[in-house]
């Protein structure tokens, strides 16, 4: 008896790998909306007039952002926690009723939260706060879902048979604790039904409108201290998580390095927080801060590169995999563009580099081939190796997958490529005097002179999503056609010709 | 000491907590209370402009446009003085946005008119040939909650002592009272006296009748706000 493999059980990864297709494709689609709106305004209005204020750009602008961190991205994470977690930690959700109850009414909440989110961004209820625009009553139940998943997790660990910790459910763990910290402190607010007028009048105006606890400069402080570090915690973190648990998977590699993985692992955890004040290099923040920020953003490339460099090296050996498998190419581009953003972000951050950077399109530039070439690819590979495992199907089509990637990479150097020229020019153009000392250009001139980038990226995003419709089909003909599977296989993943 | 901690998830999780929350304890907590001084000549927001301030937060305006002038001399010429600390003691939250895709509005009530904004907002290419800003007629016919700013005074006034009803310091050396109404309907006629001042500029009619008959659209709160950002 206690000789027989586990049975793990996947009914919560499968429930969250649905919301992951699902969200990606309406993160993605609003997100190429949006491109084709900057380039050609008319979009604007594509419901027509009566329905321009739920489709132009800045009541859509947060839906893409959110629909794609707190949709997509959180998704996959939870996917592949309720995936991988039982495995790593030899233990399936089968053994425990209650893990399992928890489970399910984690993906309900998120689920329930999720509606309520899009409901209230397109009604324009919104706290401004970039990554953070929920108002309080969904701060609360996004509090709840968050306990759950820790219940989740903590629950899962309690009873593992493995007592070692792999290095994934590390980078789990500090994904749980991070998010907790940094959201709740940036969402302190005091609902605006508390006051009292002086005639008595209490709960006056929308019940759901709150104030920020923190005000001007200390609020920007709090916020970038959170903004970026949800970067960190939401797109870093989680993301090497996967990609320590699903390269050695896929390859049939062991990790390069423990030591690596450990440097790179405590000193990501330390130095990632300091660097949220290069968001503000300029501002009223105090001068200290702003350097601190900027340091910390150089030494950062340490620990990012660490990782990466940890997985490029695990394929030593056997690089004919990269040019056999298109699953393998994802993970590898995908660290591939970890390593660019991570050199990417820290050249940004350089005070003089930033001074012609912020505010431009430099800087959607950068997110972009972080969250397209890293963690977009990085979900997209767990998703692919999960799928013959918890279906029990070979992947429906191999070359389906393999022109994917590359409409995807297309798209994602057409992305960011516009993007740098973009922010470049006009960060130029803004700081440009003519012999007299005089601005040599009005803002208007700045702004028409990006059409033709604007154009590209929005072709560029068109097919990363096309690409996407690719595999969010994929996944859906694996499920539903793909040849059934026996036994689960040992190293990569079985795949159709 | 690692391989310890890796079969301790306890011990681990305090770990990871320490080594993340050690920079926010350093970089953050001091700052607390020094930055929150407002400058001499910074005022409350009226309940209008509060209004109209929530309706720029309701359309995301800060997704294209920074209130934030950063101390170089091509930002000094093009947008005015450069940002203080201190001026954003009474914003809650700070929008000074991320990304310039329009220009700064930190100081746009020096070098703009009520009569620009209405015309530009119904039309923004017709007024900035080139301008890939969308229309916001909505605002023209929307409703501002003139009831949730007020709450959103009084929130802040008995929470955090933003000093309404009280003189504050004005840079000619005089002071300056921002009333505060003391009843929901007070509030209501405030709002009202200030939005004939705005809409007495405008030209749409059917702004003007609603401001006639006890209404206030958007647009009227929200270039009160405008006018006030100086």
């Amino acid at each position: 008896m206690e000789n027989r493999p586990l049975e793990y059980d996947y009914t919560v990864a499968k429930m969250f790998m649905l919301t992951t297709i699902a969200l990606g494709i309406v993160g993605m689609l609003i997100g190429v909306i949006l491109a084709f709106e900057l380039a050609f305004p008319s979009i604007n209005t594509i419901l027509g007039s009566g329905l321009a204020e739920f489709t132009n750009f800045s009541r859509l602008r947060p839906l893409h952002t959110d629909a794609v961190i707190f949709g997509f991205t959180l998704s996959g994470i939870f996917a592949t926690w309720y995936y991988v977690g039982q495995r790593v930690l030899k233990v399936s959700m089968a053994e425990s009723g209650l893990l399992m109850f928890l489970g399910k009414l984690h993906f309900v909440l998120y689920v329930v939260g999720v509606v309520a989110v899009v409901v209230s961004l397109f009604a324009g209820v919104t706290t401004s706060k970039e990554y953070a625009e929920f108002e309080w009553p969904i701060d609360v139940a996004i509090v709840v879902v968050w306990v759950v998943f820790g219940m989740s997790i903590f629950g899962l660990i309690g009873m593992r048979r493995e007592k070692s910790l792999y290095i994934s459910v590390w980078y789990y763990i500090a994904t749980f604790l991070g998010i907790a910290m940094l959201y709740l402190f940036n969402n302190m607010e005091v609902p605006t039904m508390l006051a009292t007028s002086a005639a008595g009048e209490s709960g006056i105006g929308a019940w759901y409108h709150s104030v920020s606890m923190y005000a001007g400069t200390n609020d920007a402080l709090v916020q970038w201290w959170y903004g970026h570090n949800a970067v960190a915690f939401g797109f870093t973190v989680p993301i090497v998580a996967m990609i320590y648990y699903f390269l050695p998977k896929e390859s049939g590699q062991a990790i390069y390095s423990y030591k690596l993985s450990l440097l790179s692992f405590w000193g990501l955890m330390f130095v990632y927080l300091w660097a949220g004040g290069h968001h503000l290099l300029y501002s009223t923040v105090p001068d200290w801060m702003q350097t601190m920020g900027s340091i910390f953003s150089v030494i950062l490339i340490l620990p990012s590169w660490g990782s990466a460099i940890n997985m490029l090296l695990t394929m030593k050996g056997e690089w004919q995999q990269v040019a056999a498998s298109p699953l393998i190419k994802f993970m590898i581009l995908g660290s591939t563009f970890y390593m660019f953003s991570t050199l990417e972000g820290p050249i940004q951050a350089i005070k003089s580099v930033n001074a012609i950077a912020h505010f431009t399109d430099w800087i959607v530039g950068h997110v972009h081939d972080g969250v397209l070439g890293w963690v977009g690819f990085m979900i997209m590979a767990a998703l692919y190796h999960m799928a013959p495992r918890v279906f029990k199907r070979e992947i429906y089509s191999k070359s389906l997958m393999a022109s994917q990637f590359w409409i995807q990479t297309l798209g994602v150097v057409l992305y960011f490529t516009s993007m740098w020229i973009a922010g470049i020019t006009q960060g130029m153009m803004w700081r440009a005097h003519d012999e007299f000392g005089n601005l040599a250009y009005s803002f208007i001139d700045t702004v028409t002179v990006l059409h033709p980038y604007y154009a590209i990226r929005g072709v560029g995003g068109l097919l990363y999503l096309v690409g996407f419709l690719m595999f969010a089909y994929n996944i859906y003909k694996t499920m539903t056609a793909g040849k059934r599977l026996d036994s689960e296989p040992a190293d990569a993943s079985p795949m159709g010709a | 000491m690692f391989h310890w901690l890796e079969k301790h998830p306890f011990f681990f999780a305090v770990g990871v907590f320490v080594a993340i929350a050690f920079a926010g304890l350093v970089e953050i907590v001091p700052n607390f209370a020094e930055a929150s001084r407002p400058v001499i000549g910074t005022t409350p927001y009226s309940t209008l402009e509060l209004a109209g301030r929530q309706v720029y937060i309701k359309n995301s305006c800060n997704a294209c446009h920074s209130q934030l002038i950063r101390p170089f001399k091509s930002e000094t010429d093009r947008y005015g003085h450069y940002s203080l600390s201190g001026e954003y003691a009474y914003d809650r939250p700070f929008l000074w946005g991320s990304k310039r895709t329009g220009p700064d509005l930190m100081r746009v009530g020096n070098y703009r008119t009520t009569d620009w904004h209405e015309n530009h907002m119904k039309d923004p290419a017709a007024i900035v040939p080139g301008s890939i800003m969308p229309a916001y007629k909505w605002l023209f016919t929307n409703e501002a909650d003139i009831d949730t700013a007020f709450a959103e005074q009084l929130t802040v006034s008995q929470f955090f002592s933003v000093p309404y009803n009280k003189p504050v310091p004005m840079k000619d050396g005089s002071n300056k009272i921002v009333e505060m109404a003391g009843s929901v309907a007070e509030a209501h006629a405030m709002a009202l006296e200030e939005a004939q001042v705005v809409v007495a500029d405008m030209k749409d009619q059917d702004v003007k009748d609603a401001v006639a008959s006890g209404k206030i659209p958007e647009i009227v709160a929200l270039i009160a706000y405008l006018n006030s950002l100086k």
